[in-house]
């Protein structure tokens, strides 16, 4: 008896934990991955065109895709947490810190010889761009107190055009091939960069939340705004704060896009990522509403939607139904977490505990 | 009250948008700021003289594409606006939009603002009908260039186009003149239901289906866009089909193409294992063909000014043209055979 008690409350608390959706879904894609084809996993070394031994396969492309992703869905969910909205402006602003990025390091030619400025320089030009647009986002939503998604509106029309008008229309290409290193594989590694980049970000968001309050001071403006003033807490201070640190996601992704293929084209970069992102937070079970979060769930679910993509571009899936099937996915997770169906689930998952202990 | 007095703000503001970026007459527009956040902007190249001083310049308004859409489109506006300026002897109002129905919109206000002669280059091929009666009934001259639309021909002065099939069929033809034992295609393709992608996809579908030693490994549309290109070919890698041929809808795919296949370690160009095609002859991918990274390159004239501008000095004079639809002749370039002079000539 004491140990269908034990199960019981297991089941119940694997059910409870933000990370079961998120690791559920990606079990299920690496099932069904794996049953139609056992060499989904293989992971061989190749030689690239540059001469340097690196690691090819699916589970490389899924790490390597996914990092943008996984960048921009740890803003996301410290401004959803914060604010109760999202920032839909992200990919426009991916195409504005990535021109200012070009546009410092090729010296305003479109076709330079050698780059203007190291890359140093032009990335934290680009951190620079990303925290602006922040800060206007955020001054929007937390001064100004106009809904995210209408605020983020702005930019999200014009980043695009602001973005062409920062290289006065012209597509600049980085003609250094070391730019390509932080999209590609620096010689001698032969795990792609991106990899490392994204991991650097979650360490670092991990020892800031770790160190300091913003974790548990977003999470109390998120729940409630007025308790929070009364505690001491400037709610103001913290949803400008979670904007800005989202910009900072967005110059570091930048930073990748444009390094992938050493230019930019300012209509189509980070297409429609900032919906990708979102779902990325859907997907971590956070609550799109604000308060309580978990940033590890929104990463693994960033993860989870490349594994998705992927996998369905293994089965010649047409690119654009792929926007389908993660609509299936949101009618999923909305179903799941509604509130009817949350509390059918857990009648039902006492109902079997009482039936075995009958038994 | 706070509340109150933020509504109003906003409400100015907004208005003042409107009438920075709606009225294309009005003296105080300067252009290129409204450009930068509107999605459809019009601006005045004369700004707005005098009216007796425009007596004898053509006025002309243009309505185009976004110009950051492509390296294509961006080539066509500054060609169109070396063309129709003051010392040429017009009066040029822009409008730029990827939306048919703003698009239908400036046409409008340009009718209403009795411009001479209606440039058009239509976001989508159907619902132009009643705004260009509207502008014959005005006595208002159409010319359309670089796309043709759904509409009976004589609601039109004349069409300077590209044949995008032609096009698809140039570069299809080159192909099989490479005389491979069999091709293995990944097929690129653009935005479904835009002409170009249509044009360009139809030559090769038709080989495809007709040769057996031809076979598309895959077909996929990347929507015009480079990083989809990328993942696209890099997921027919990481399952192992093989393949001999990259052809992308444009330049931009093609160049993720090829970032995929150079991560891969898969040779491509001159004398390689992959033949890579591309589309639009940017200055940058006519290079890699003269570097011998790539294979072909499809050249989508978008240099329409000089034409639109002999048709109106024809109409000018009296005349009709002598051809209501004027197909531009366009080349594909080989990279076995290309030489800086092209690269410089045809780059856009």
């Amino acid at each position: 008896m004491s140990k269908t008690n034990k199960n019981g409350s297991f089941w119940h608390r694997l059910i409870s934990n933000q990370m079961f959706i998120p690791l559920l879904a990606l079990v299920l894609l690496a099932v069904i991955n794996l049953i139609t084809d056992p060499g989904f996993f293989r992971i061989t070394p190749t030689v690239n065109n540059a001469g340097n031994t690196v690691l090819s396969g699916y589970l490389i492309t899924i790490l390597d895709y996914g990092s943008e992703l996984a960048i921009l869905a740890i803003g996301m969910t410290l401004v959803t947490a914060a604010s109760g909205g999202q920032d839909i402006s992200v990919g426009a602003t991916i195409a504005i810190a990535g021109s200012a990025m070009l546009h410092v390091l090729c010296g305003g030619v479109a076709r330079p010889t050698e780059i203007a400025t190291p890359v140093i320089v032009a990335f934290l030009v680009a951190c620079l761009v990303g925290i602006l647009c922040g800060l206007f986002n955020g001054a929007l939503v937390a001064i100004f107190k106009i809904q995210p998604m209408i605020a983020t509106l702005i930019l999200f029309t014009a980043g695009r055009s602001i973005a062409a008008w920062i290289n006065n229309n012209e597509l600049p290409i980085v003609p250094d091939p070391k730019f390509g290193y932080f999209g590609g594989f620096i010689p001698g590694i032969p795990i792609p960069t991106t990899v490392f980049i994204a991991a650097a970000c979650i360490i670092v968001i991990a020892l800031v939340l770790k160190f300091t309050n913003l974790g548990l001071y977003t999470q109390a403006v998120g729940i409630n705004e007025k308790s929070s003033r009364l505690n001491g807490i400037n709610p103001t201070v913290i949803k400008i704060l979670a904007f800005v640190i989202l910009g900072l996601c967005v110059a570091v992704a930048a930073l990748i896009k444009v390094s992938r293929l050493s230019t930019i084209n300012y209509s189509v970069i980070a297409k429609d990522i900032e919906m990708d992102a979102i779902l990325a937070v859907a997907l971590g079970g956070n609550a799109l509403s604000g308060g309580k979060f978990n940033i590890w769930a929104s990463i693994l679910g960033a993860y989870v939607i490349q594994f998705l993509t992927t996998t369905l571009y293994k089965f010649q899936v047409s690119s654009d139904a792929l926007a389908a099937y993660k609509a299936v996915v949101v009618i999923v997770l909305v179903v799941f977490s509604a509130p009817t169906v949350r509390e059918y689930m857990s009648k039902l998952g006492k109902k079997l505990g009482a039936k075995k202990e009958v038994a | 009250m706070k509340k109150k007095l933020l509504t109003m703000l906003m409400a100015a503001t907004m208005t003042m948008g409107l009438v920075a970026c709606g009225n294309s007459a009005a003296p105080a527009d300067t252009g290129a700021d409204a450009g930068a956040d509107t999605s459809v902007a019009t601006e005045t190249e004369a700004e707005a003289e005098a009216p007796a001083a425009s007596g004898d310049l053509i006025k002309v308004g243009i309505i185009n594409n976004d110009p950051n859409e492509s390296g294509y489109r961006t080539a066509n506006v500054a060609d169109l606006k070396a063309m129709f300026t003051e010392e040429n002897g017009y009066d040029a109002s822009f409008a730029y939009s990827l939306k048919n129905d703003e698009q239908i919109q400036a046409a409008q206000q340009m009718i209403a603002d009795d411009v001479d002669y209606l440039l058009l280059s239509a976001a989508d091929t159907a619902g132009w009908d009643s705004v260009l009666q509207d502008a014959q009934a005005a006595g208002i001259h159409v010319i359309l260039f670089d796309r043709t639309i759904d509409a009976d021909e004589s609601l039109y002065d004349a069409s300077i186009v590209s044949d995008m099939a032609q096009e698809g069929k140039t570069a299809v033809d080159w192909l099989a003149g490479q005389g491979l034992d069999s091709y293995k295609v990944i097929h690129i393709q653009g935005v479904m239901g835009s002409a170009a992608q249509q044009g360009r996809s139809g030559a090769l579908d038709e080989k495809a289906s007709a040769e057996s030693n031809w076979e598309i490994v895959e077909q996929q549309t990347a929507e015009w866009n480079a990083e989809k290109a990328q993942q696209i070919v890099q997921s027919v890698i990481d399952r192992g089909d093989e393949f001999n041929v990259i052809y992308a809808e444009n330049d931009d795919m093609a160049k993720g193409a090829v970032a995929a296949l150079d991560a891969a370690g898969i040779s491509h160009g001159v004398g390689k294992d992959v033949i890579v095609m591309g589309f639009d002859c940017n200055k940058w991918a006519l290079e890699e063909l003269l570097a011998q990274n790539w294979n072909y390159d499809g050249q989508c004239n978008p240099f329409q000014a000089s034409y639109i501008d002999e048709i109106i000095k024809t109409i000018e004079s009296g005349s009709a043209p002598a051809q209501k639809v004027v197909i531009m002749t366009e080349k594909g370039f080989d990279a076995t055979t290309i030489t800086q002079e092209d690269v410089d000539t045809y780059g856009i």
